[in-house]
């Protein structure tokens, strides 16, 4: 049994878009709604029992705008699925898989902090990478890579610092 | 501490005296930099071959690396600093004590080097007054060994006791091109080299 009709039998009766081969993987394209039922019967029936990554693609300023990805790993058939879903660009949103595989909790968090896709459901959904107040997302097509401002918060911790110094600077007195 | 300068005039007599003291200062802070080594990436392995006995840096007088920043007063800022990371370096170099003086190692440290990135300081005198920049990606340890000889060289002309009378010419941090354009001068010993203390309060004039 291949793991295309593995993958198709155990997606029987669950609402997907399709299933093909892409790259000699196969490729499940779903609507956000259907992620977590998609996801569970990969789990709990055709044995996809790791999480490899879930990252997204912007395809700004195409609409919607971002794709999710999944990659999973069978360790007991070894083989691997893809599975990816398009959110539209305003609010991204899609469901949480933390449930099914903790460990995708990390890698979530990464997805929320470059992309701003918020995940529902993911227990401290939060920056992994950049510092915590940051306002952009850097992975963006927008975003310009020097930066929007990139020393602001260090000025910001730098003039409270210079304020609950006891010293201060001649230029400041 | 505060500066000395005397309320009613300038003290810029420089006579034989001053400037023999200044000379034995120097002489004792060129010849004992203690290195801060803040090895952010592969330019801290440089750093190190630089310490240990193959180049040798104690035949200058260098090689007390210590990791704790009040015992240290060369910082040398080896690698990649983020703006993530700069928090912490600017608190280190708060930390050292006077006199001190740092040394931008490498590329990325001097000017960002290749990473023109949103995540990298674009050269560390964006937060720090920074004596001298070597360049290379990494620079090898001669180059850093050569700029810690003209480091003491540097050292060599500062007029500490003069200074001191004086008050000291604090390294400015331009808004304009958000840099730190140049060094301190490290006349007076507060606890940093650009600051002063406020003016006493009425205790401290009775």
């Amino acid at each position: 049994m291949s793991t295309l009709e593995r993958v198709a039998a155990a997606l029987g009766g669950v609402a997907h878009q399709s299933l093909e081969m892409r790259d000699g993987c196969p490729s499940i394209r779903v609507s956000p709604e259907d992620v977590l039922a998609v996801m569970t019967a990969l789990r709990e029936r055709a044995g996809f029992d790791t999480n490899v990554f879930v990252t997204a693609i912007d395809r700004y300023p195409e609409e919607p705008r971002f794709t999710v990805v999944w990659a999973f790993l069978s360790t007991t058939h070894n083989d691997r699925v893809r599975v990816y879903t398009r959110v539209a660009g305003a609010t991204p949103r899609v469901a949480s898989v933390t449930g099914l595989w903790p460990g995708t909790a990390y890698s979530e968090r990464e997805c929320f902090d470059m992309f701003g896709i918020e995940f529902e459901g993911h227990q401290g959904l939060k920056r992994l990478l950049m510092p915590k107040d940051y306002d952009h997302f850097p992975l963006r097509k927008d975003f310009p890579h020097q930066g929007i401002e990139p020393d602001r918060l260090y000025r910001q911790w730098d003039t409270r610092r210079r304020e609950r110094s006891p010293l201060r600077s001649e230029s400041e007195a | 501490m505060g500066s000395l300068k005397p309320a009613d005039g300038h003290a810029s007599d420089t006579g034989f005296f001053v400037t023999q003291v200044d000379w034995v200062v120097n002489w004792g802070r060129k010849n004992s930099l203690w290195p801060m080594p803040l090895g952010l990436s592969c330019c801290g392995i440089e750093l190190m071959a630089m310490i240990g006995p193959k180049f040798d840096i104690a035949r200058f007088g260098a090689e007390a690396a210590r990791f704790s920043p009040r015992q240290c007063d060369l910082m040398v800022v080896a690698g990649t600093l983020t703006w993530k990371m700069a928090e912490a370096a600017r608190t280190i170099y708060d930390q050292m004590p006077d006199p001190k003086w740092v040394i931008a190692m490498g590329v990325c440290s001097s000017s960002g080097g290749m990473y023109d990135s949103y995540s990298v300081v674009q050269g560390v005198d964006m937060i720090l007054p920074v004596d001298l920049y070597v360049p290379g990606c990494p620079p090898r340890p001669d180059a850093v060994i050569d700029a810690i000889l003209k480091l003491q060289k540097k050292i060599e002309r500062e007029r500490p006791f003069q200074l001191l009378l004086e008050g000291d010419a604090f390294d400015e941090y331009d808004s304009g091109t958000k840099r730190f354009l140049r060094a301190p001068n490290h006349a007076v010993p507060t606890t940093r080299s650009h600051e002063v203390l406020p003016p006493a309060g009425p205790r401290e004039r009775a």
